[in-house]
């Protein structure tokens, strides 16, 4: 992700960290610790090369540039499907499980998740209202995915009777 | 509570089926609320009976402190016409009046003139983003499009209330999304109170808050441990 960024131009480590933040932190920034660790990693790889170091010492004093090995990296990262995550352990599921083998009722556990699904839901709904597009996408994906999370939910209660058979076995 | 609209314990029965078996909620003024669950659980028909266009075989609903239940069909009637806005899935629309005649047609049926009546629906046509689809038919609409002549019509009057019944069910995301925006904004801006039916909680989540029905029945809230 760095390498995107910097493929527009050198940057201190502090501008990276400053932009990554403003584009896609929406709320949880970038250490700068992490910031350097990567860099340093690049830097070793040589995705990235020292383009400036200024007078004084200290990490933030260097300026990084994008090598061609970085430029060919990034096309790479880019072009490559993510992983579709498979998600075959959840602790929703664990949860219904076990709230049914121990006699517990699984239906009141769905019923409290599907609320506080929809109260999140609620509040990313909020946030794209006052939002731009870019906020507007990111939390477009959080509400699709909680959806999905609450289709299954559904499905689950209406064969909890089937499964409480099933999980006693 | 301070509720607008009421339902107590209310049954019906459809044939051999139980529709309703005991369902109750208050609804405050101004108030955006989402009856969701699964096919079958009673939502719509909760929504029928809370607009008094359905009677329940028992049980009471209350408007501004009149028995709905206990209004004779033409009260009934008139309060549906003159206080409450209806959007529904599909097919709301009169085929042979224009999108412009068809916004205005709650205003006509109310007594305003037709040059008022058609002045106030277009600036709702206008807020719905379809000013330009005025003198077009319902049939050469797209569903989109449709929708938001809908709710238009449901607005126009300024009701106290919008029942919506799936209102974006057959809809793409994006539409839907769009229908949902304008819907709810012009609702909050005037104070009005919105019943929303949906199954999908993406459009729920445009509501303060959610009933969930199951079996006839709305699932009362549970804390979290």
């Amino acid at each position: 992700m760095l390498l995107g960024l910097l493929e527009d131009g050198p940057r201190h480590g502090y501008e990276l960290k400053h932009e990554y933040d403003e584009r896609f932190g929406r709320g949880r920034s970038l250490a700068f610790g992490q910031i350097y660790a990567t860099l340093a990693r690049l830097l070793r790889n040589g995705l990235v090369e020292v383009d400036a170091v200024e007078a004084g010492g200290g990490p933030d004093r260097k300026r990084y540039a994008i090598t061609d090995l970085g430029i060919t990296d990034l096309d790479q990262w880019l072009s490559q499907p993510e992983p579709p995550a498979p998600h075959l352990q959840t602790v929703l599921f664990t949860k219904v499980a076990l709230a049914l083998m121990s006699g517990r009722p699984a239906t009141e556990l769905l019923d409290v998740q599907r609320r506080a699904h929809l109260a999140r839901m609620r509040e990313l709904t909020a946030l794209k209202a006052g939002g731009d597009l870019a906020t507007t996408l990111i939390a477009d994906y959080a509400l699709f995915h909680l959806e999905a999370d609450l289709r299954w939910l559904e499905l689950t209660a209406a064969r909890l009777d089937k499964l409480a058979k099933e999980v006693a076995r | 509570m301070n509720a607008l609209l009421t339902a107590r314990d209310l049954h019906r029965r459809f044939g051999r089926t139980l529709a309703l078996a005991g369902s109750s909620v208050e609804i405050e003024a101004g108030e955006i609320v989402a009856v969701m669950g699964p096919s079958g659980a009673g939502k719509s028909t909760l929504l029928h009976c809370l607009a008094g266009i359905l009677l329940p075989d028992q049980g009471e609903m209350v408007y501004a402190g009149r028995r709905l239940d206990q209004l004779s069909e033409r009260e009934r009637s008139r309060l549906r016409r003159d206080e409450f806005g209806f959007v529904f899935q599909f097919g709301q629309l009169v085929p042979e009046l224009s999108a412009l005649e068809n916004v205005a047609l709650p205003l006509r049926l109310g007594g305003t003139g037709r040059r008022e009546a058609e002045q106030r629906a277009e600036e709702w046509l206008e807020r719905l983003e379809v000013a330009a689809l005025g003198r077009k038919q319902p049939g050469e609409l797209s569903g989109g499009e449709g929708q938001r002549v809908a709710v238009a019509r449901a607005l126009v009057n300024h009701p106290q209330v919008v029942f919506a019944d799936e209102p974006t069910g057959a809809l793409d995301s994006l539409n839907g999304e769009r229908v949902m925006t304008l819907l709810v904004d012009a609702a909050r801006s005037r104070g009005t109170m919105v019943v929303l039916v949906t199954h999908e909680p993406r459009v729920a989540a445009y509501a303060d808050r959610e009933v969930f029905m199951r079996d006839g029945r709305i699932v009362s809230p549970v804390l979290a441990a």
